[in-house]
């Protein structure tokens, strides 16, 4: 904890606001999970933490560590590009896979391919 | 006084993610489907990547980046691989 | 130029991630980079990728901030939806849209707007009639939702990648 106290109070409080939104962001979607009934309206809940909760963290740690080191840092740049081209292609694999598997076991309540 | 406010949010927001990770983790056990589960897997590493950029925060160390982004890349590749699992019974067509 | 460099854009990308992994601009750096991204792209071509174009930079850029406007405005919505307490009385379905959009790499950045907006998610693609199967998470009414996704981001996509 020695660093912490050098960086100046308006990027402190920023980077204090910007993570707990960013977790209290993460804990709705994930609390989605567990009330959402079904799987196509689950499969909406992890978006959140994962749009903008991430996105919110990362800015945040790019703040920190820029004003703290004197220098723009930055890595995040990088998880922030990871995590916008994967999330999509991961949810849509995975949407895929469960209306192939309601569709060949014969659940009505998804439509019929065409 | 603004370093306290800073460690304690510090603080909540981890408590915030574990509990965000406690979540994932009960869709995970309780199912009911695989889908469901994989849906948890992947609300999981993403709390754990960001739950890691605190730590890294916390202890002024850029060290944990590499560690986030190695679970970002992994949770990416395992989900993908296990959607693909689930739609034809195999990983590699 | 195009058979040494295929891909000029996804070339700069490769080298910008390196540089910044790196964290230095120095000659170096910047050498080993460009050998390592002209040969992933070189080894990316036995796969075929199809081939696209990409215009108008200005076009893309306002469709980027119109994304993040809608993820913030999407975020607070379903945030909304999960914390309210009748949870189970909304109706959430699927949609099938029609689009006008056929460039490969238009649809995959469409499919990926659509997926990261929470609330919206790209189900199926069926190239055949080139539709595309939503599933919504608050639908209330189809047209809406038909009409928001063509104004809002098919018709800059096309502008940008056909």
């Amino acid at each position: 904890m020695t660093h912490l106290a050098e960086l100046p109070s308006w990027a402190a409080l920023l980077t204090a606001l910007l993570l707990l939104l960013g977790a209290a962001l993460a804990l709705i979607g994930s609390f989605g999970l567990l009330r959402f009934g079904s799987f196509y309206e689950r499969i909406h809940a992890p978006t959140l933490g994962s749009t903008l909760g991430i996105g919110f963290v990362l800015i945040a740690s790019m703040l920190f560590f820029s004003v703290l080191q004197s220098r723009p840092v930055l890595h995040e740049v990088l998880i922030t590009v990871l995590m916008v081209v994967t999330t999509p292609i991961t949810l849509m694999l995975l949407a895929r896979a469960a209306l192939y598997r309601d569709r060949t076991e014969g659940n009505d309540d998804v439509p019929p391919s065409t | 006084m603004i370093t306290t406010i800073l460690i304690w949010s510090i603080l909540i927001a981890q408590i915030l993610l574990v509990l965000a990770m406690g979540c994932a983790v009960v869709r995970i056990f309780r199912g009911p489907r695989a889908q469901d589960r994989v849906v948890g897997l992947d609300a999981l590493y993403v709390n754990a990547t960001m739950l890691l950029l605190i730590f890294g925060i916390r202890t002024t160390s850029t060290l944990y980046f590499e560690a986030a982004l190695i679970i970002a890349l992994l949770g990416f590749v395992s989900t993908a691989a296990i959607a693909k699992f689930l739609m034809r019974g195999e990983v590699i067509e | 130029m195009t058979r040494w460099l295929p891909f000029p854009l996804l070339t700069a990308t490769l080298l910008a991630v390196w540089l910044i992994l790196n964290e230095s601009v120095s000659p170096g750096a910047v050498i080993l980079g460009g050998v390592l991204s002209i040969a992933a792209v070189r080894m990316l071509m036995p796969l075929e990728p199809p081939e696209g174009r990409f215009r108008r930079p200005l076009a893309a850029l306002t469709l980027t901030l119109v994304v993040l406007g809608d993820i913030v405005r999407s975020n607070n919505a379903v945030a909304r939806i999960i914390l309210r307490p009748g949870i189970r009385n909304r109706t959430s379905g699927f949609v099938r849209i029609p689009l006008d959009l056929r460039a490969p790499y238009g649809l995959a950045a469409l499919a990926c707007i659509i997926t990261a907006t929470p609330g919206t998610i790209w189900v199926e693609y069926d190239s055949a009639g080139n539709t595309v199967l939503l599933h919504i998470l608050d639908l209330v009414d189809e047209r809406v939702w038909i009409e928001t996704i063509k104004e809002r981001y098919e018709k800059r996509l096309i502008e940008v990648f056909e």
